[in-house]
């Protein structure tokens, strides 16, 4: 299960973003989006992701980008670190990445 | 071992050699320059030189190594080859001739032998000294150019089909494996194709990868990695250097056997069956002519080049050998004689028992010898097809006659060579080949003018000579043909009155008046070259070829050129006969001159004129039993065997006809050299001798007897 809350312009995602709630995911993520063109993404609480997920992520950072605000993603799970990692990811999301201790 | 014999396998093997290397010599003078010939030219020295050293010849091994020293450089490109060079090689390869030619006895090398190959060797140092130079240069940037393609890695480049994840697939999970089976040198993410906005489906995949493996896999564990997403994926694996290496090691090392490519690639590792069945099922889409299987490899599954081809070598090195395995096997001339004369007493036999079964009325016995003959007969074709050779190799030796005759002269003439296949006994291409060369000689120095006469006269400066031959009515024919000048008619007259042999005055048809020059100590060169008018003269051709029981014929244009004819027998041992009877004697007319039988009449005017009417043709006809001055009257029926030779038809009486035969053709003794009509004897089934027609004599007899020559080959000019 993914859960997605707002405090202000923070959302903050956390569970598993996987292929089985993508979807839902998107219309929750677009919905916010267009409420609130200045949003920031936490991902602290992401449990599990997968190439679905991370497909996810990256559209709403462009998606963000051509609504005129990037949408800076902060405090990265492991799990989200480890895909970054896996996938060579980094330079496009283009966050800034806390380098973890060595996964 | 018998050294003698194995000697004498190499002097043959070398001889064939050689005559390859002329034939590609001389492709690449005719600018039909291809890596093949230059291969042939290096494989054909190569060769030599190595089976000489086997016999401690060391004079050709240190000659012909030389040879290909250079050759190699040709090869390799660092040696352009040049018509001088060309023209070198062609000396070598004379002088190589010579040494194989003088290995015969245990002589030393006679001193003018050992001169001219110093001097060839000497000419040959400057291409290698100027190849040396260019050495260094040639092999650097080759050198570089594999360092900047260098790969250690394997390169994995894959494109997720986009119902991977709904399938149930994770892309990160094939990376996450990939790392436990070496180290991830370099991995990208490709992911511009995911879209922006409402056309982004979350639950299709846009992800592309591009990665750098090191690893020891090879490719099929590689390839399972991908297992479940290759059917709607794109996925290629690059090799690293190394193991395109090892490919190429392992595709030499491999068994040899026919095999497809795609087969030999499997085998060697490179590609996994199910690439294979992927370029085969691409190859099927493909409209025709689609890519090759290789051509496809390279481009769609990235197997790398030097990998192809160093299978597509290994299949051709295959094939190459089973085709030379295939093609020849060597037999000595005497043992086929030895066949061809057993099946020619075979075929007597056979003959024999068939006579025999016939006078037992016997039903069974007959159908016996009929089976049994049938085979003879076969026995007799395949016996007799084993002696044929293609004329195409006679042909090809006058390519070089014509370059050197031509550069000699200063004449610049293209040969042309047709009907090459053309099959025909050995002996016969054997004995031709002089008479042949002769009458060659004779058209590039007499019949093909100089370059200005030829300009002058409104001709192409570069003169033709055609040799062609092709089967004609149980004969095949050989022509000689140029576009010169021709005959001149007026100077062989001029010519022949003043050697007595015409006389002044005589009306004399343009056919007799080319004949002449088949007379004995006949020439009307103009000035003796030293390559025509040494008193070898036509007379000695004809001559030649009489032997072989053909005849030759010559049609000239004045101005416009000279064809001479050359009709041969295709065999001299074995022929299908035709039995005919005269006063209760025997005579065989072989069958394949035969045209037509008929019974005689009706006669054209008066029989004393010698002619029938043969559906409005006029055809002469001769009586056998007036010819040959038999005793007893004809029977009330007569019978007519029209024949033909050449051009001309002519009919043969005779009082009955008998059949079809196989006939053993002997030859008739010293005695009876001079005796006009019969070319010969045989044996009949019955123990009989039976006279064999000449066909070629009784034609002439017949249509000179004519009044005014009517014949149809004399009458068309």
């Amino acid at each position: 299960m993914v859960q997605i809350h707002r405090n202000r312009n923070v959302l903050k995602l956390s569970g598993e973003l996987t292929i089985y709630h993508v979807t839902e995911a998107r219309t929750r993520l677009g919905e916010e989006l267009a409420a609130h063109p200045d949003l920031e993404v936490d991902l602290s609480g992401i449990e599990e992701l997968d190439t679905a997920g991370a497909q996810l992520l990256l559209w709403l950072k462009r998606e963000g980008k051509t609504r005129g605000g990037a949408i800076p993603f902060a405090h990265h799970s492991p799990a989200v670190l480890e895909v970054i990692d896996q996938l060579n990811l980094a330079g496009v999301f283009g966050d800034t990445l806390l380098i973890a201790p060595n996964a | 071992m018998d050294m003698d014999q194995v000697k004498q396998t190499f002097i043959v093997e070398c001889r064939e050699l050689l005559a390859a290397m002329e034939d590609a010599l001389l492709a690449q003078e005719d600018q039909v320059e291809s890596a093949e010939s230059i291969n042939a030219i290096f494989r054909a020295v190569h060769t030599i030189k190595g089976s000489a050293g086997l016999f401690g010849l060391d004079a050709i091994v240190h000659f012909s190594h030389t040879v290909e020293s250079v050759m190699d450089r040709v090869r390799s490109g660092q040696v352009k080859m040049t018509p001088e060079l060309t023209g070198l090689f062609l000396e070598c390869h004379d002088h190589l001739v010579r040494m194989i030619g003088g290995i015969h006895g245990d002589a030393p090398e006679p001193p003018e032998v050992k001169a001219e190959g110093e001097r060839l060797m000497a000419a040959l140092v400057p291409w290698l000294e100027g190849a040396l130079a260019t050495v260094p240069k040639a092999v650097t940037p080759q050198l570089a150019a594999r360092e900047e393609t260098g790969r250690d890695f394997w390169h994995i480049s894959v494109r997720f089909g986009p119902q991977v994840l709904q399938n149930g697939m994770d892309p990160l999970s094939f990376v996450r494996y990939l790392r436990t089976l070496g180290r991830m040198v370099h991995l990208h993410s490709l992911l511009e194709k995911l879209p922006a906005g409402a056309s982004y489906d979350p639950e299709l995949c846009y992800l592309g990868l591009e990665m750098d493996l090191d690893t020891p896999a090879d490719r099929a564990t590689l390839e399972d990695v991908f297992e479940f997403v290759r059917d709607d994926s794109q996925i290629r694996l690059i090799p690293p250097n190394a193991k395109v290496e090892e490919y190429i090691r392992l595709i030499q090392e491999l068994p040899e056997g026919e095999q497809y490519l795609g087969e030999i690639l499997v085998a060697g590792g490179c590609i996994t069956p199910r690439d294979l069945e992927q370029a085969l099922a691409v190859q099927k889409t493909e409209e025709d002519p689609g890519r090759r299987i290789g051509t496809i490899l390279v481009q769609d599954q990235s197997v790398p080049p030097p990998v192809v081809a160093a299978a597509l070598d290994k299949q051709k090195k295959f094939q190459e050998r089973q085709a030379s395995e295939m093609r020849v096997v060597k037999v000595a001339a005497e043992k086929l004689d030895k066949l061809v004369n057993l099946v020619g007493e075979l075929v007597i036999a056979g003959a024999s028992a068939q006579v025999l079964a016939r006078q037992a009325h016997d039903g069974r016995l007959l159908e016996a010898t009929a089976t049994f003959n049938k085979l003879v007969e076969e026995i007799r074709d395949n016996a007799l097809s084993l002696r044929m050779v293609q004329i195409g190799e006679t042909f090809s030796r006058f390519r070089r006659i014509v370059r050197d005759v031509s550069r000699e002269l200063g004449k610049d003439i293209e040969l042309e060579i047709q009907g090459g296949e053309t099959e025909l006994d050995k002996t016969i291409v054997e004995k031709i080949s002089d008479p042949l060369m002769h009458i060659v000689r004779n058209s590039i120095d007499h019949g093909i003018e100089p370059a200005e006469v030829r300009k002058a006269r409104g001709k192409p400066a570069t003169g033709s000579l055609c040799l062609n031959a092709y089967h004609e009515s149980g004969s095949i024919v050989i022509e000689v043909a140029d576009d010169g000048g021709g005959l001149d008619r007026r100077r062989i007259l001029a010519k022949a009155i003043e050697k007595g042999m015409v006389q002044e005055g005589a009306e004399l048809s343009d056919n007799e008046i080319h004949n002449l020059i088949f007379e004995p100590g006949f020439s009307t060169a103009a000035a003796l070259s030293n390559l025509s008018g040494r008193g070898v003269g036509m007379d000695v051709v004809r001559r030649n070829i009489d032997e072989l029981r053909g005849s030759i014929e010559l049609e000239s244009y004045e101005g416009s050129g000279t064809t001479l004819r050359i009709r041969l027998p295709l065999t001299l041992a074995i022929i299908d006969g035709f039995r005919v009877e005269v006063d209760s004697t025997c005579y065989v007319v072989p069958l394949d001159m035969v045209i037509e039988c008929l019974d005689l009449g009706p006669f054209l005017e008066s029989e004393e004129n010698h002619l029938v009417n043969l559906r409005g043709e006029v055809l002469p006809f001769l009586r056998l039993r007036e010819v040959f001055g038999l005793p007893g009257s004809a029977p009330p029926k007569e019978r007519v065997v029209v024949v033909q030779y050449g051009e001309t038809r002519a009919g043969i009486v005779v009082d009955r006809l008998l059949g079809e035969f196989q006939t053993v053709i002997k030859p008739l003794g010293e005695l009876f050299r001079n005796l006009k009509g019969v070319g010969g004897s045989t044996i009949l089934g019955s123990g009989e001798v039976a006279l064999i027609l000449d066909v070629p004599q009784l034609v002439q007899l017949a249509s000179k007897r004519v009044p005014g020559g009517v014949s149809p080959a004399f009458s068309r000019s």
